[in-house]
């Protein structure tokens, strides 16, 4: 009796059929697939018949210089950002209002205006205080595009590194602070043995976002003369008028980016084996 | 030495009149962007959440493709791009024919699509948080496929979505700023005139970061009226 009840359950629940043949769909995601087809190997075709050996050979280097100036102009904005940003962190989540609210000023300030704002107020504004800065000693320095970039991006980043730090802390639970208090650790162990381990996998992935966001932010540097990948693409634009001069900085960038993705994907695999059942 | 005060009044003197024209076509940038990238956006998610492989692969390149790359670059690509693609198409005809494309409309195509790219994410991860049965549910009272997406998940997943969508709003915003690039006259780009002609960089350049600043904290408000309105519509069920 059961057993035919169930049965007919059976019958009756069967999940509907897989679409067999062509629905809508699949002709949409075919005709859309041949479309990104199309189009990539159009590009490629393009760069094939654009082909200029001279071109290439004069311009090349310079590309390669220029992939290294951002690489570069990256890696010392992230360092010196990230350690900027622990104190700020700290402020952030101090108890003391007045240092909670200016380190709260100073990152809504750094996030809620564009960067492009910030490094042009740094590089045309520094000009401004030209006599205070001969006087200590720093006009030579921010003479250089290339160091008002590092000084802007680096305040830049270190107010994202501040949220995401302060983020991933406070994501730890309480009961682990008071587990190690319990344990008789004082603070500073207890930071580094048990809350920044933890804290340091949430972290991960808006780290690696972070970083993107830089490399790709940091193509703006072109508009302040600063030569970078950008940079030189910029100007063999301007001097030959050959589109792909684009085409090849868009390779370049999109290479690094999904580099890094799945690098950041891989560590994230490799760091949280113990948390995967 | 003209005072500041006089430097930022409105008027032939001053430059306030201008750096205002330059906040108009901010917003209005920003403002005619948003829906485009919203609409593209969601397609997009639908694509990527379809049970079609192929369809999934095609929402993917192009998230992949628009999120990896700088903004600045995709803007200069579209704008020289779409300059030299319709200069090429219209030479066919008229060999004479010299082309100017709008910086406005480049703008617009240019964030739109690196705003759709980011707003598919947001809409799919919304999509994921809405449970089968609901689906299920609105097929079982006798709803079409497009009547159970527009009554039943749309409107939830406007909910979830809304904090992420606001954050990309606000990236947006500051996003408009790559457009004084390619001589759109927003307000970095005005500030910019002010600080050459007036030599007070330092000055201008704080006011426009400053208005930025404000218009952010005026869109945040803005959101937080959205979401309580949202909430409220939600407890009132």
């Amino acid at each position: 009796m059961s057993a035919a009840a169930a049965d007919v359950a059976t019958k009756v629940e069967k999940p509907p059929a897989i679409p067999h043949g062509w629905p809508r769909q699949r002709i949409l995601g075919y005709a859309l697939v041949c479309m990104w087809i199309a189009f990539l190997a159009g590009i490629a075709a393009y760069l094939i018949v654009a082909w200029n050996g001279e071109l290439f050979a004069k311009y090349a280097p310079s590309y390669v210089t220029g992939l290294g100036v951002t690489l570069l102009l990256v890696a010392i904005s992230i360092v010196l950002g990230a350690i900027l940003s622990v104190p700020i962190a700290y402020a952030r989540m101090s108890k003391n209002r007045f240092l909670s609210g200016l380190a709260y000023a100073y990152v809504y300030f750094f996030r809620g205006t564009p960067l492009l704002a910030q490094t042009f107020l740094v590089y045309y504004g520094v000009g401004s205080f030209r006599p205070q800065l001969d006087m200590i000693g720093l006009w030579g320095f921010f003479r250089e595009a290339f160091n008002c970039a590092i000084f802007a991006f680096s305040l830049n980043t270190a107010a994202y590194q501040a949220e995401i730090l302060r983020g991933a802390i406070e994501s730890v639970p309480r009961g682990q602070w008071e587990g190690a208090a319990s344990l008789g650790l004082h603070k500073l162990q207890t930071m580094w043995k048990i809350i920044l381990p933890q804290a340091l996998i949430v972290a991960l992935r808006p780290y690696g976002n972070e970083i993107i966001l830089m490399i790709k932010g940091s193509a703006i540097v072109a508009i302040i003369t600063v030569y970078d990948l950008m940079g030189i693409t910029k100007l063999t634009y301007s001097r030959t008028f050959d589109f792909q001069s684009y085409v090849w900085a868009a390779i370049i960038y999109l290479i690094i980016v999904e580099t890094l993705r799945h690098a950041v994907e891989w560590i994230e695999r490799r760091i949280t084996i113990h948390l995967q059942r | 030495m003209q005072s500041v005060w006089t430097l930022l009044s409105w008027g032939p003197e001053g430059w306030l009149d201008d750096i205002a024209y330059g906040v108009f076509i901010t917003v209005s940038l920003a403002a005619a962007t948003l829906p485009l990238g919203l609409v593209i956006g969601f397609l997009v998610a639908l694509a990527k959440q379809s049970n079609e492989p192929s369809l999934r692969l095609a929402g993917n390149i192009y998230t992949t493709i628009f999120r990896g790359l700088p903004e600045l670059l995709t803007l200069f690509m579209i704008f020289y791009g779409a300059q030299i693609g319709i200069q090429q198409l219209m030479r066919l005809y008229d060999p004479t024919a010299a082309v100017e494309v709008n910086a406005f409309v480049s703008g617009m195509i240019a964030l739109g699509v690196v705003f759709s790219s980011y707003a598919s994410e947001v809409f799919l991860s919304a999509f994921r948080a809405i449970p089968k049965g609901q689906y299920e549910g609105g097929y079982s009272v006798g709803l079409s496929g497009w009547q159970t997406m527009r009554l039943v998940v749309l409107p939830q997943l406007v909910r979830i979505a809304l904090p992420g969508l606001a954050n990309l709003w606000l990236i947006l915003l500051k996003d408009t700023a790559l457009v004084s690039a390619i001589g759109l006259t927003d307000i970095l780009r005005q500030a910019g005139v002010a600080a050459r002609v007036t030599k007070h960089a330092f000055l201008f350049f704080g006011v426009a970061a400053l208005i930025y600043l404000l218009l952010a904290i005026i869109s945040s408000f803005g959101i937080n009226a959205i979401e309580r309105a949202v909430g409220r519509q939600q407890v009132q069920r």
